[in-house]
């Protein structure tokens, strides 16, 4: 594994882009995913079965 | 066309009378100017680069400053609803408010703007630009402004959201306003803002009327 | 006359759908981090902050979609008065505006080995940063109105306000740029991109835009069960209202 991810004096840079990338694009879906959860919840309390 | 005129002379009126446009976007552009160089320093060579956009975003945050109420009185008093069911398209007489509002802000800038550039030491071989720059684009900010104001009339503290909506709006017209009054009286500038306050003249007042439908009904 | 109008059958169709968007998007992520990471050379010029490229154009790429898709949503919301089409271009503005802010963190990111700024007001850069301000507003606009109905046709007046205007924001700014001799465009190896860039960006854009479309379906259906919730809160108010022995119509 050593001559893989030799970004030399760029590592930092790299890894920052790709971090901040994916923790962004990361907590964007954890958030949606809760929300729906949510709004399942409520609706399914409801007790109308309209939807799967 | 009358009632828009009438529109227009009323607007005008309660604007100077009692005030919060006409003084407020003067008073607000002078003191910008004015305070400039407390905050940046006597560098006069400095003041002559930054006076052009420095006056321009004056321009842009006085017409800011008072489009806050352009509709709010008459969506309270119920005058919006009698707009809409006036012989006179709704469209004109929004077109005669902006225009109003031009009248009280915007074209006052534009032979106050000597002034500033006096203190700014802008050369008066470029006063005939600046003021040109700004003749021909206040109006677009007016316009873009009013459609703005249209979207966020009656909202509670909607001051706010409006000036978030009209930043980005305003870009293009603040970019070739400064640059036009930097760039000379037959900068291709000028003639590019002359394009933005046009678009502007023909999307504003169909934006702002489809938005004002909304308070109404 | 649109087939996914009824709700009920976007439901339908979203359920079927959502399992396969979301592996697609996995696997392709996983192909698309390898080719960039791995796989994809070092640029001649820019040495590894050319893999930047791979997660930072994509973004864009997204972010100006997902605003060409809300302008869409909102036509066809304004004419049409399509069921589905406000709540789409709704469900669809918080990864439109995430996608942008990514876009400028990495772009800063990737502008600071280059330039040696981490902001250098660059043409591209600049436009997409009031981008961010239209999308900004768009949101704040269907928060600000408490009405669903007149929040989502305000919201999209607003967004095909600011589509008309987003080309000429575009041009002024790369005119602005000009004007006063700005850094270099941000651009990988010259004009054309050689084939061992050009496939890991591919993949990636690919990886970006099915994780658009994997996230706005599950925002869809988080809306439209919103939407049922309050519908029937309202139903249940008014059944009190009929049924109380209180006075019976304000």
């Amino acid at each position: 594994m050593d001559g893989l991810f030799q970004f030399g004096e760029y590592a930092g840079y790299v890894w920052s882009a790709y971090g901040i990338s994916l923790l962004g694009l990361a907590v964007l879906t954890a958030v949606s995913w809760r929300a729906y959860a949510a709004a399942k919840r409520r609706a399914g309390s409801l007790g109308d079965g309209n939807c799967s | 066309m009358s009632a828009a005129w009438a529109l227009f002379r009323r607007d005008v009126l309660l604007s100077v009378r009692i005030g919060g446009g006409f003084g407020l976007g003067i008073g607000f552009f002078v003191l910008v100017a004015v305070l400039l160089p407390l905050g940046v320093g006597r560098d006069l060579v400095l003041l002559e680069r930054l006076a052009p956009g420095l006056i321009w975003l004056g321009a842009a945050l006085a017409a800011l400053l008072s489009l806050d109420h352009l509709f709010q009185a008459d969506l309270e008093d119920g005058a919006l609803d009698q707009f809409f069911l006036s012989q006179t398209p709704i469209e004109a007489l929004l077109l005669a408010k902006v225009a109003a509002h031009w009248a009280t802000t915007g074209l006052p800038l534009v032979f106050a703007a000597p002034v500033l550039a006096l203190l700014l030491n802008l050369e008066a071989g470029n006063w005939p630009a600046l003021m040109a720059s700004l003749a021909v684009g206040t109006p677009a900010l007016s316009l873009i402004g009013g459609a703005a104001a249209a979207l966020t009339a009656g909202l509670r503290r909607g001051g706010m959201l409006l000036s978030l909506l009209t930043l980005p709006l305003y870009v293009p017209t603040l970019i070739f306003g400064a640059a036009a009054a930097a760039g000379g009286i037959a900068a291709p500038e000028l003639l590019l803002l002359g394009g933005v306050s046009l678009v502007a003249l023909v999307v504003a007042p169909v934006a702002a009327a489809l938005a004002l439908r909304l308070y109404v009904s | 006359m649109f087939g996914y109008a009824n709700p009920e059958r976007f439901w339908r169709l979203s359920s079927l759908l959502m399992p396969w968007v979301w592996g697609a998007t996995a696997i392709l992520f996983a192909i698309g981090l390898y080719a960039a990471l791995v796989a994809s050379p070092d640029d001649y010029q820019q040495g590894a902050t050319v893999r930047i490229m791979y997660v930072h154009v994509p973004a864009m790429w997204m972010s100006l979609g997902a605003y060409a898709f809300i302008a869409v949503a909102s036509f066809v919301s304004l004419i049409w008065r399509h069921v589905l089409a406000d709540v789409a271009a709704k469900a669809a503005a918080p990864i439109g505006a995430t996608f942008t802010a990514l876009g400028l963190l990495t772009g800063s990111i990737w502008g600071k080995p280059m330039w040696g700024a981490w902001w250098a007001w660059d043409a591209r850069l600049t436009s997409v940063l009031v981008l961010f301000f239209l999308y900004l507003g768009y949101m704040a606009m269907w928060a600000a109105i408490e009405d669903r109905t007149r929040a989502a046709r305000a919201a999209a007046i607003l967004a095909l306000v600011g589509a008309i205007n987003l080309p000429i924001i575009r041009f002024s700014v790369e005119w602005w740029n000009t004007l006063h001799q700005g850094a270099s465009v941000l651009r990988a190896g010259g004009s054309a991109l050689h084939a061992s860039f050009l496939y890991p960006l591919l993949i990636m854009g690919l990886a970006y835009l099915f994780l658009f479309g994997a996230l706005l379906l599950v925002r869809i259906r988080t809306e439209i069960l919103s939407q049922r919730v309050l519908a029937d809160q309202r139903r249940r108010a008014a059944n009190e209202q009929l049924t109380s022995p209180i006075e019976s119509e304000a």
